[in-house]
């Protein structure tokens, strides 16, 4: 019928996540990752309540921003690698093995592939550890922003952060950002997501859009 | 009322001019055909990529900018002001093209005193504010011009208006421009309250163009900031190794 035949259209083309927002940050023993759940092919929203957060093992996940196909496969891609890479050592992968291996997808297929993914997790040896592979290069950073809508928001993540913040001021930190971001870039909003990465476990969370924080002008 | 006579001159590039009279004065030659995009000679004129920043308090208003003017990659002018008075108690920040944008204020700088004359009074802050966006809306297709209109009057005390490229008029308790102000929204609205000081005005500004200056490659230079209230006009300059600095 002709409704299908809409969806189907719509859903065949091309879905950018570059209109995004993530952000990761790095504790004294973890990390806290976020993104909005927006994906829009021009003016329409595809998806209200996408998880761009997604597991590359289990203290390792990784936030997609660009093309969506290509962020999800490299995600896939890696986390199988890092399954392999595990089994063979015989333990956790190091946050930094997870990073490499975005990284070397990026850089080799850097013409084909347009997606940047921030990758931050938790191990033994370095504790909580945030990457960058934008463009392929590889950077560990004590947190990161990315997509469009962080643009809007460098200004407020330079001032607001300082060394030594706990676990909950990271998650306020990091859920005050998205707030920001959502309201004023348009290609980002719907809820935010969550993940909170320590010794102790994976704490995914969302956040609903009539609960985020509002600031003087709503 | 709109009267307009098509001259058969042509300007020195080539171009068929425009005379519009409608305005009291005889700035009001424009060409009729704005610079092809990808003109090359239009890439390495002088340019005000910017950040600018206006912000309300009870009894005033606070006013800032950085320095830079760019042609290209160079830096033309690295200690520019671009804070612009067009009357006592009425400025502009002035961000885009630094003709374009130098040209509307002494326009608007000219009938705002001419009608002050004829009021017998200080004009109002929303007459600046709609002089500039009638110059602005009229020529928006020649015009590369985002300017931000602060002031004081007694009749609604301290006012910001903004008129960003493609001329809309709207008032707004706090308002950025230019390009490195993508960077501070956040901050803008994470930190901005209702009823501050005048100090804390202009804290909060220092601050908020500090940090879109270290972001955007083209702002930066030394943070001018200007204070208008009933009183007068307070100018301050902060220098590059006194701005407020952040851990990250």
């Amino acid at each position: 019928s002709e409704e299908e035949e809409c969806e189907h259209q719509a859903e065949s083309s091309s879905h950018s996540s570059d209109r995004t927002t993530i952000i990761a940050i790095a504790f004294e023993g973890g990390v806290v990752i976020g993104s909005d759940s927006r994906v829009s092919a021009g003016a329409s929203v595809v998806n209200r309540v996408m998880n761009k957060l997604s597991p590359l093992h289990d203290k390792i996940y990784c936030a997609l921003s660009g093309s969506a196909a290509d962020a999800q496969t490299m995600a896939e891609i890696v986390n199988y690698q890092l399954d392999v890479h595990s089994i063979e050592v015989g333990e956790d992968p190091l946050v930094r093995s997870a990073a490499t291996l975005v990284k070397n997808i990026s850089y080799k297929y850097k013409e084909e592939l347009s997606a940047h993914l921030i990758v931050a997790g938790w191990d033994r040896r370095a504790g909580g550890q945030v990457y960058v592979t934008l463009d392929g290069l590889l950077a560990r950073q004590p947190f990161a922003i990315g997509g469009s809508g962080s643009s809007y928001i460098y200004g407020f993540v330079d001032a607001e952060y300082r060394q030594g913040m706990t676990k909950k001021d990271c998650q306020e930190f990091v859920v005050n950002a998205l707030a920001l971001a959502m309201n004023r870039d348009g290609s980002s909003g719907g809820v935010a997501y969550f993940v909170t990465i320590d010794k102790d476990g994976t704490d995914e969370k969302c956040i609903l859009g009539n609960k985020l924080p509002t600031f003087f002008d709503e | 009322m709109l009267k307009c006579f098509t001259d058969n001159r042509f300007n020195t590039h080539g171009q068929r001019l425009t005379v519009h009279f409608d305005s009291p004065n005889l700035y009001g030659a424009v060409p009729e055909v704005s610079p092809a995009k990808g003109d090359p000679s239009s890439a390495h004129r002088p340019i005000n990529t910017t950040t600018i920043m206006a912000v309300e308090f009870d009894g005033g208003v606070v006013i800032g900018a950085d320095s830079r003017t760019t042609t290209g990659a160079y830096i033309a002018n690295r200690v520019t002001d671009k804070l612009t008075k067009v009357h006592e108690r009425i400025f502009c920040c002035r961000s885009g093209s630094a003709a374009d944008t130098q040209a509307i204020a002494e326009a608007v700088s000219y009938q705002l005193g001419f009608h002050s004359i004829e009021l017998d009074e200080p004009p109002l802050v929303q007459t600046a504010a709609n002089l500039f966006k009638q110059m602005c809306y009229r020529y928006r297709e020649e015009l590369m011009a985002g300017i931000i209109v602060a002031g004081w009057d007694k009749r609604k005390g301290g006012q910001v208006y903004t008129v960003p490229m493609g001329g809309m008029l709207v008032r707004q308790p706090v308002s950025v421009g230019g390009s490195g102000s993508s960077y501070i929204y956040g901050f803008i609205d994470s930190n901005y309250k209702t009823g501050m000081t005048k100090e804390e005005c202009l804290r909060f500004t220092a601050d908020a163009l500090a940090l879109a200056m270290e972001r955007d490659g083209s702002s930066g230079g030394v943070v001018r900031l200007a204070a208008i209230t009933e009183a007068g006009l307070e100018r301050s300059v902060i220098l590059g190794n006194q701005l407020p600095s952040f851990s990250a």
